[in-house]
C-alpha cells in the first residue's frame, strides 16, 4: 500500500528530521510515501488571518493536485506531518464541503491553472493512519529494539487534535501514547499534552513565548520523562532550540531531549540515525538509545 | 356578497372580527385591507375590526351581532385557540347563538409574531381568514358534554414538591397517591446538610414532612415504584403503576437493621447512592436513617441470593417478622384518579463531561453533592470534611456554573448554584477553618435574604474571584504548587490569569431534566422544552399548568429552582388540582366520532381499532355505531375506515376540505 504525501515547507528547513523520519517509518512498514507532485505552501497560520479566501485557495491547489495524481478513486487519503499543514488542509477541505460560495470562488481560481478540486481527498495524520489503518500489531512486529526504559511524555501540541482531526481525543488524546506503549516504551501521564508551545510567540514576544515552552519542558521533567515526542516541527524547534535560554532566564537548567514520534518509531525499529535525521538534534536522545544508534550506523552528532 | 354551495344549508349568514391586539397584529397585518376583503368573501354579511376583540366590548359588538340576525356563524381572525377560543365561543352563547359556529383564524403566533414583512403577513392573513370562512360555512350546532370528576389525585415524585402537594391535597381530603421511584422518598433535599438563607437543617425540616405523609389517612405511599401507562382525560384518568420488588415485605418490616448486620457480607461493598457513593452499602440496605418508609431493600444487581441462588439467606433468617420474600415480583396496581400532579425533580449535571476540571482523574476533585453529604453530620464522614487520604483541607476552590452557562452543555442558569455555593463556602469555612475561593461568572443572590447572606459569608472572609475557570490541573509551576490542585482562572476584576493551588476543588454542577423527561412526558401527553423541561401551558399566568387538562407541574422537573419556589410551585399545583375536583365535573369537546350509516359497509375494522372500545356493531342494520358517551375524539376510526363512513365532529372530511380550498384560492 502506497500513500500520497505532502511533505510541507517546514520539513525542507528546520524540521527536516520530521519529513526524513516519516519516510523511512512508512518504507519500513512497507507502505511507502509518494510526494505530492508540485505542491506549494498550505497556506498555514499567518495567510488564514490576513485572507481566507486565498488561504483556502493554497490549500485547495493541493487537494485539487493529490486529485489528479491519486487516480479514480472514490476516496484517496493524503498523508500530512505538519500540525499545521494538518490543519490547514483540513480546515480547507471542510469548507471548501460545506460552502458552495467559497467552493465555488476557489475552484475558480484554480481553472486558471486548469485544476479542479472535486472533493475526494481525506486529510490524514501520520497518527491516524499508523494506529488505524496499518495497526498496532504490524508497529509492535517490526520493532528491533525495544524502547525499554525511556519515559516519554507524548506532547501533540495546539493544532493537531483541534478542532478537525477526529482520530483522537481533543482534550486527551491517546494515540502517540498507545503506539510508544507497541514499541516497549513508558508514557508519562501529564495534563499538558495540548498545551501551547508559544508558537511563533517566541519570535515576536520572548519572554512570553519563552515562558509558554518552559511551562512544558518543566512539567515533563517534573514528572520523570526522559524524552518529549512530538508530532509539530514548530513545537520541536520551540521547545528543543532555546533550553540554555530558558535554563538561563528561569534560573533552572534543562536537557531534555525533544524527538518526534517517528524519529522514536525509527529508533525501535533499528533504523540508521542518519536515514532518521537523529544527528539534527541539538539535544541528543538519552544513553541507551544512543546506544541503539550505534549499533544501526554512525554515531549522532557526529 | 357571492353564493356558493353550502351543501344545503340555508341562511348561511358569517360574521368575520378582525383583532388588532394592541399592535401584536396590526403592526404587521394591515387589518384594515384584511377587513375589505373579508367582506368580499362568499357568505360574509358582517366583517369588523377592532382594537381588541377579546376585550369586554370586542365581544360585545360580536353577541350584538349574533343576537340582532344578523350573523349565525362567526370568524374571529386573532391570536392562539389555545388563548382565547372559549372567550369568543361564550360571547357567541351570549347572542342566543351556538357555540360551534365558530372557527378561529390564528394572525399572531402563525403570522404577525413570525414575520417582519407586512406585504406577506397581510397575504397570509388573508389565506387564513378565507379558509376559516370557507370551513365555518359547514359547521353544525354541537353541544358540550359533561362529565363528572373523579376526586383522587395522583403525585408522581417523592421528592419536596410531590411531599408538599400530597399533603396538601390529603389535607384537603382528597385521596392521594404518592408515587416514588426510589426506596424513599425525600429526594435530594434529604441529602442536604443546611439549606439557605437561613441555614435550616435540612433534614430537621424535611423529615417530618416525611413521617406525616407516612402517617397521613388520605396518602397511599407507593416507594419503588413507576407509573408505566395513563390513559383517560381531564377528570377521569385511568393509571397503572408498577410496584417493583423489594424482597422485603413492606407490611411486615419494622426497619430494625437486623437483616443488614446478618447479610453474608460483613462490609458494605457497593456504592451508596444515598451517599454518592462516598461510602459502600450492603446489597441488603435502607439508604438513611429517616428513610420512608424505614423498610429495607433488596439490590438485585448485587444479592448473592438474587444473582445465583445458592446464598444461605442469614439476612432471612436474622428476620424475627419473617419480612423478607425472595419471591416477590412486579405489581401493577391500577387505580382512577381525576388529576395528576408531576413533582419527578432533576438530575444533577455529571461533572465528568467537562474533561478539564478533572472530576473523574484527580480524587480531591468532588461535585457540591459530594460535599453535601461530606458536611452532613449524618453522611459517610459523620460531618468531617476530609481530602481522599483522610486528611483536612487547608484551601478549597468552589467553582461555579458547571454545566450551567455554557455554550457547550447548558445555556440557562441552574439558579440554585451562586446561593448553595455560597452555603458550602460557610460550611467548609466553619468546618475547616480553611481558605476558601468562590470562582464565579455573576453572582446571582435574587431572592429574600440571599443576598444579605452573600455579604455574610463575604464577612467570614471567603475569596470570591470573577472569571470563569479554565482547568483545574496538577501541573505544578511554582514550589508552592507542589502536590496541590491549580485551578487557573482569569480574574476578569483584576485584569489577569491567577493560578490558585487549593487541596479540594468542589464542582457547583448545575440542574438537568431526567434522562427519560421525554418518555415521561409523552406518558402524561406533555410537551418537554428542548432541555428537557416539561412545558407549562403560560410561563406567567399558568405555571402549573400544561397543555394536558388535568396535569399540573410542581418543582425543577418544569425548570431549575430552589426549594421555597418549588414548595410555592407545589402548593399552586395543589391548589389547581382542588379546585378542578371541587368543580366536580368537566366538559368535554363534542369532538366525538359519528357514523354515515349510508356509507357504512360493515366490515368492523374500526371496531377492532377503538382504543376505548367506543363502537359497537348494529347486526340488524349491519353497520358500526358510536357510543358518544364513551368516545373521545381521538380519529383513529376516522382514519381507518376505508369508506370515509366515519366522521368526527368539528373535523368532517367536508370542513377540512374546504378549509384548505379557502386557503389555497386566497394564497
Amino acid at each position: 500500500m502506497k500513500y500520497l504525501y505532502y511533505p510541507g515547507c517546514s520539513s525542507q528547513s528546520t524540521g527536516k528530521a520530521y519529513g526524513e523520519s516519516v519516510e523511512a517509518i512508512f518504507e519500513a512498514l512497507g507502505a511507502p510515501l509518494e510526494e505530492l507532485e508540485d505542491w506549494n505552501c498550505c497556506g498555514a497560520t499567518t495567510y488564514m488571518s490576513i485572507s481566507e479566501l486565498k488561504a483556502f485557495t493554497l490549500s485547495a491547489r493541493n487537494l485539487a493536485l493529490a486529485e489528479r495524481q491519486g487516480g479514480d478513486t472514490a476516496m484517496l487519503d493524503l498523508v500530512v506531518p505538519c500540525a499545521a499543514c494538518y490543519l490547514g488542509l483540513n480546515k480547507a477541505n471542510k469548507y471548501l464541503a460545506e460552502h458552495r460560495e467559497i467552493r465555488e470562488k476557489v475552484n475558480n481560481a484554480l481553472s486558471a491553472a486548469g485544476l479542479e478540486y472535486k472533493g475526494r481527498v481525506r486529510v490524514r495524520h501520520p497518527l491516524d493512519i499508523l494506529v488505524n489503518e496499518i495497526g498496532l500489531d504490524k508497529i509492535t512486529e517490526r520493532v528491533k529494539q525495544p524502547l525499554a526504559g525511556y519515559r516519554v511524555a507524548c506532547y501533540y501540541g495546539c493544532q493537531l487534535v483541534r478542532p478537525y482531526a477526529d482520530f483522537d481525543d481533543q482534550h486527551q488524546p491517546v494515540t502517540m501514547g498507545k503506539i510508544i506503549k507497541a514499541l516497549g516504551g513508558e508514557v508519562v501521564d501529564w495534563p499538558l499534552k495540548t498545551r501551547c508551545c508559544g508558537g511563533s510567540l517566541t519570535g515576536t514576544y520572548e519572554d512570553q513565548g519563552l515562558r509558554l515552552s518552559y511551562m512544558i519542558l518543566n512539567e515533563a521533567a517534573r514528572r520523570g520523562a526522559t524524552v518529549i515526542a512530538t508530532a509539530c516541527p514548530l513545537c520541536q524547534f520551540n521547545l528543543e532550540c532555546y533550553q540554555t535560554k530558558m535554563g538561563r532566564r528561569f534560573g533552572q537548567p534543562i536537557n531534555m531531549p525533544v524527538a518526534f514520534f517517528t524519529q522514536l518509531i525509527g529508533v525501535a525499529f533499528g533504523l540508521s540515525p542518519r536515514k532518521l535525521g537523529l544527528h539534527r538534534l541539538f539535544v541528543p536522545l538519552p544513553k541507551s538509545v544512543e546506544a541503539v544508534a550505534d549499533a544501526g550506523g554512525r554515531h549522532v552528532n557526529s | 356578497m357571492s353564493t356558493v354551495d353550502n351543501q344545503g344549508k340555508s341562511d348561511v349568514k358569517i360574521g368575520v372580527y378582525i383583532c388588532h391586539c394592541g399592535v401584536n397584529i396590526a403592526h404587521t397585518v394591515d387589518v384594515f385591507e384584511a377587513t375589505e376583503f373579508s367582506k368580499r368573501l362568499p357568505n360574509v354579511t358582517v366583517a369588523k375590526e377592532y382594537k381588541f376583540m377579546c376585550s369586554d366590548p370586542g365581544q360585545e359588538i360580536i353577541a350584538a351581532d349574533v343576537s340582532s340576525g344578523r350573523v349565525n356563524r362567526v370568524v374571529v381572525a386573532s391570536c392562539s385557540p389555545l388563548m382565547h377560543e372559549a372567550t369568543f365561543r361564550r360571547a357567541i352563547a351570549k347572542g342566543g347563538g351556538n357555540p360551534f359556529m365558530f372557527q378561529m383564524a390564528n394572525i399572531r403566533e402563525h403570522v404577525s409574531w413570525v414575520t417582519a414583512d407586512k406585504k406577506e403577513a397581510t397575504k397570509k392573513a388573508k389565506a387564513l381568514i378565507a379558509a376559516a370562512v370557507e370551513r365555518v360555512a359547514l359547521h353544525e350546532p354541537l353541544e358540550m358534554t359533561q362529565v363528572p370528576v373523579n376526586p383522587n389525585v395522583l403525585v408522581v415524585g417523592g421528592g419536596i414538591a410531590g411531599i408538599h402537594a400530597a399533603l396538601t391535597a390529603a389535607d384537603a381530603d382528597k385521596k392521594v397517591y404518592l408515587v416514588e421511584r426510589e426506596p424513599t422518598i425525600g429526594g435530594h433535599m434529604a441529602k442536604f446538610d443546611k439549606t439557605f438563607p437561613t441555614l435550616d437543617c435540612s433534614a430537621c425540616i424535611l423529615t417530618p414532612k416525611m413521617s406525616a405523609v407516612h402517617a397521613h389517612p388520605n396518602i397511599t405511599l407507593w416507594t419503588y415504584s413507576e407509573v408505566v401507562e395513563v390513559d383517560g382525560f381531564v377528570g377521569n384518568f385511568k393509571v397503572k403503576v408498577k410496584r417493583k420488588p423489594r424482597y422485603v415485605d413492606e407490611n411486615l418490616c419494622v426497619g430494625c437493621y437486623e437483616c443488614i448486620e446478618a447479610c453474608i457480607f460483613k462490609k458494605g461493598k457497593f456504592p451508596d447512592e444515598f451517599n454518592q457513593g462516598l461510602s459502600k452499602r450492603k446489597p441488603i440496605y435502607i439508604p438513611f436513617p429517616q428513610a420512608t418508609p424505614l423498610v429495607a431493600v433488596i439490590d438485585p444487581e448485587t444479592c448473592a441470593e438474587l444473582k445465583t441462588g445458592k446464598c444461605k439467606k442469614p439476612c432471612a433468617d436474622a428476620c424475627e417478622p419473617n419480612a423478607i420474600d425472595f419471591t416477590q415480583t412486579d405489581i401493577i396496581e391500577e387505580i382512577d384518579v381525576g388529576a395528576i400532579i408531576l413533582g419527578t425533580g432533576f438530575k444533577t449535571f455529571d461533572a465528568a463531561r467537562i474533561f478539564r476540571y478533572g472530576y473523574g482523574r484527580y480524587p480531591n476533585v468532588l461535585t457540591s453533592l459530594e460535599v453535601e453529604r461530606m458536611v452532613n453530620a449524618a453522611g459517610p464522614t459523620s460531618g468531617e470534611v476530609q481530602l481522599r487520604d483522610g486528611s483536612q483541607p487547608k484551601s478549597v476552590g468552589i467553582i461555579h456554573c458547571v454545566g450551567s452557562r455554557d455554550d457547550k452543555f447548558n445555556k440557562y442558569c441552574s439558579c440554585v448554584c451562586c446561593m448553595y455555593s455560597l452555603k458550602l463556602a460557610h460550611l467548609l469555612k466553619e468546618r475547616t477553618g480553611a481558605t476558601i475561593y468562590n470562582f464565579y461568572i455573576d453572582m446571582r443572590t435574587a431572592g429574600k435574604g440571599y443576598e444579605e447572606f452573600y455579604e455574610r459569608v463575604l464577612n467570614e472572609k471567603v475569596h470570591c474571584i470573577r472569571g470563569r475557570v479554565a482547568e483545574v490541573t496538577d501541573w505544578a509551576l511554582e514550589p508552592e504548587e507542589e502536590n496541590k490542585l491549580v485551578i487557573r482562572v482569569e480574574d476578569t476584576l483584576v485584569g489577569a490569569v491567577r493560578r490558585v493551588p487549593v487541596d479540594m476543588v468542589v464542582l457547583s454542577v448545575g440542574m438537568e431534566a431526567h434522562d427519560d423527561a421525554d418518555d415521561v412526558g409523552r406518558m402524561f401527553n406533555i410537551s418537554c422544552t428542548k432541555e428537557g423541561w416539561f412545558l407549562e401551558r403560560h410561563p406567567k399566568l399558568a405555571p402549573v399548568s400544561t397543555f394536558t387538562d388535568g396535569v399540573f407541574l410542581a418543582g425543577a422537573c418544569q425548570g431549575p429552582k430552589d426549594i421555597p419556589d418549588t414548595v410555592a410551585q407545589a402548593g399552586a399545583a395543589a391548589a389547581e388540582a382542588l379546585a378542578l375536583i371541587d368543580r366536580g365535573h368537566v366538559e368535554l369537546e363534542p369532538n366525538t366520532a359519528f357514523v354515515r350509516e349510508e356509507l357504512c359497509s360493515g366490515c368492523k375494522t374500526c371496531l377492532s381499532l377503538c382504543p376505548y372500545s367506543a363502537i359497537g356493531f348494529n347486526a340488524e342494520k349491519k353497520v358500526a355505531e358510536v357510543n358518544g358517551a364513551i368516545c373521545k375524539g381521538c380519529g383513529t376510526c376516522v382514519a381507518a375506515c376505508p369508506s370515509g363512513a366515519l366522521q368526527q365532529n368539528l373535523f368532517t372530511d367536508e370542513q377540512i376540505f374546504r378549509e384548505i380550498k379557502g386557503v389555497m384560492s386566497y394564497v
